[in-house]
């Protein structure tokens, strides 16, 4: 979908706030939010059939903008818990209440020692990607290609930025599953490319000297150039 | 934070995210979807363990050994499988090589992509508004903004990583660093030279 979250080429953002020696996480609630989005799917597939980009993306611009990182990791948890009929929003507004109103009171607590133990160890190992494409490539490095101008409606991968523009093919990666489809079980594998776009074809005239942009390509986003 | 560093309670009130995570939290453990412990194990693993060590071990071997750098470059995920660092976002690393005519930096213009095995989570900036809508248009620019200020015969590749593969950057070894060994190297790797915005440190003193 054309979000605000496919801001590559905005202007109006300020410096970058660069703080030096950050912690981690900045509060304890954002380690929390961060532990429970990434483990949840350990036990339950909160965000499925759709993913967890889908919610990410689907919340409201004002609000996504005016968001903090892990609030939009936050809000994207409620979203999909509250869809997936698992929590409701009333449940939830009162809860918070009550944190509000005890302010030393901590969440329920419910340890699983086999499970975490399990955890443990997944945090270490091998998630390796083992698609295979149906197909043979076809394009090979050095091809000119030109991105197709597409606009899903849905999540896409494919950034506003280079919708239309010409590149060069620069390596052939492996297939990933397709990541526009709609849903997870529709991510048939494509090979994935490496394609080199020069600043000048994208940003025109005014691109600082001797840059280019490499962006990882799906086939089907691509054509061969004329 | 609900603490302060004597274990006090602060009495302020806290914001709003903070109670919300709280609700979410205690609703999920309440309603057996969560297990706490499992939840906590994961941010440990990511604040105390999993962070750019790992990626400066990578860089320092790389430095060091040529058959290892070579290989790095070609096969990134495997050398650093052979390292002992796997995990989530890390099924696919490729390493890309800084060089005196080249300088490569990564940036996720649609989320927050990042290789966690070899750097951990990402710095806030990293995941800002400003560096992923900048970065790719005015690189120079924001490179400057740390520091860094790239004369115009540098080529500089940024790398927006939109689909599964994460990407590293191998920063060229600094000057004045031909007599030290692997383990001497590491502290010179920083987070931000493997992101792309900052060369490596040089080595001002001597050990």
């Amino acid at each position: 979908m054309n979000g605000v979250h496919d801001m590559g080429g905005m202007h109006g953002f300020g410096p970058i706030d660069i703080e030096a020696d950050e912690p981690v996480f900045h509060n304890e609630w954002e380690g929390r939010v961060y532990g429970i989005v990434t483990g949840i799917r350990e036990e339950h597939d909160v965000y499925g059939p759709y993913g967890s980009r889908h919610y990410i993306e689907n919340i409201s611009p004002a609000q996504y903008l005016a968001a903090s990182y892990y609030e939009r990791w936050m809000l994207a948890l409620e979203a999909a818990l509250i869809s997936k009929g698992l929590l409701t929003a009333d449940e939830l507004d009162a809860k918070t209440r009550h944190f509000a109103a005890a302010p030393s009171a901590e969440p329920s607590r419910r340890d699983n020692p086999a499970l975490a133990a399990r955890v443990r160890q997944r945090i270490y190992a091998p998630q390796p990607i083992e698609e295979q494409a149906s197909s043979l490539p076809r394009f090979a490095i050095s091809d000119a290609v030109v991105v197709r101008n597409i606009h899903p409606v849905g999540h896409t991968r494919l950034p506003r930025y280079v919708r239309g523009k010409r590149g060069i093919v620069e390596r052939l990666y492996g297939a990933q599953g397709f990541q526009d489809e709609p849903t997870i079980a529709d991510r048939s594998p494509q090979h994935v490319y490496s394609v080199a776009f020069d600043a000048v074809e994208l940003w025109g005239a005014n691109a600082e000297p001797n840059q280019r942009l490499y962006i990882d390509m799906w086939e089907s986003w691509m054509e061969a150039a004329e | 934070m609900s603490r302060n560093h004597s274990g006090e309670r602060h009495p302020e009130p806290q914001p709003y995210a903070a109670l919300r995570t709280k609700a979410i939290d205690s609703l999920l453990v309440e309603k057996g979807l969560i297990s706490t412990d499992a939840i906590d194990a994961r941010v440990q693993a990511y604040e105390q363990d999993i962070g750019p060590l790992n990626g400066a071990k990578v860089v320092a071997r790389a430095w060091t050994d040529a058959e290892f750098k070579a290989r790095l470059l070609a096969d990134g995920t495997s050398v650093v499988g052979e390292m002992g660092f796997f995990g989530a976002q890390g099924a696919e690393i490729v390493a890309l090589e800084n060089t005196p005519e080249v300088h490569n930096v990564v940036v996720c213009t649609l989320c927050s992509c990042y290789p966690w095995p070899v750097l951990g989570l990402p710095p806030r900036w990293y995941k800002s508004d400003a560096f992923r809508a900048r970065i790719v248009i005015e690189p120079r620019a924001v490179l400057r903004e740390f520091g860094l200020t790239l004369g115009d015969s540098i080529e500089v590749r940024v790398w927006d990583s939109n689909s599964d593969i994460r990407y590293m950057v191998l920063p060229e070894r600094p000057k004045g660093t031909d007599g030290l060994s692997e383990e001497e190297l590491v502290p010179l790797v920083t987070r931000d030279s493997m992101i792309g915005v900052a060369k490596a440190e040089s080595p001002t003193r001597a050990v």
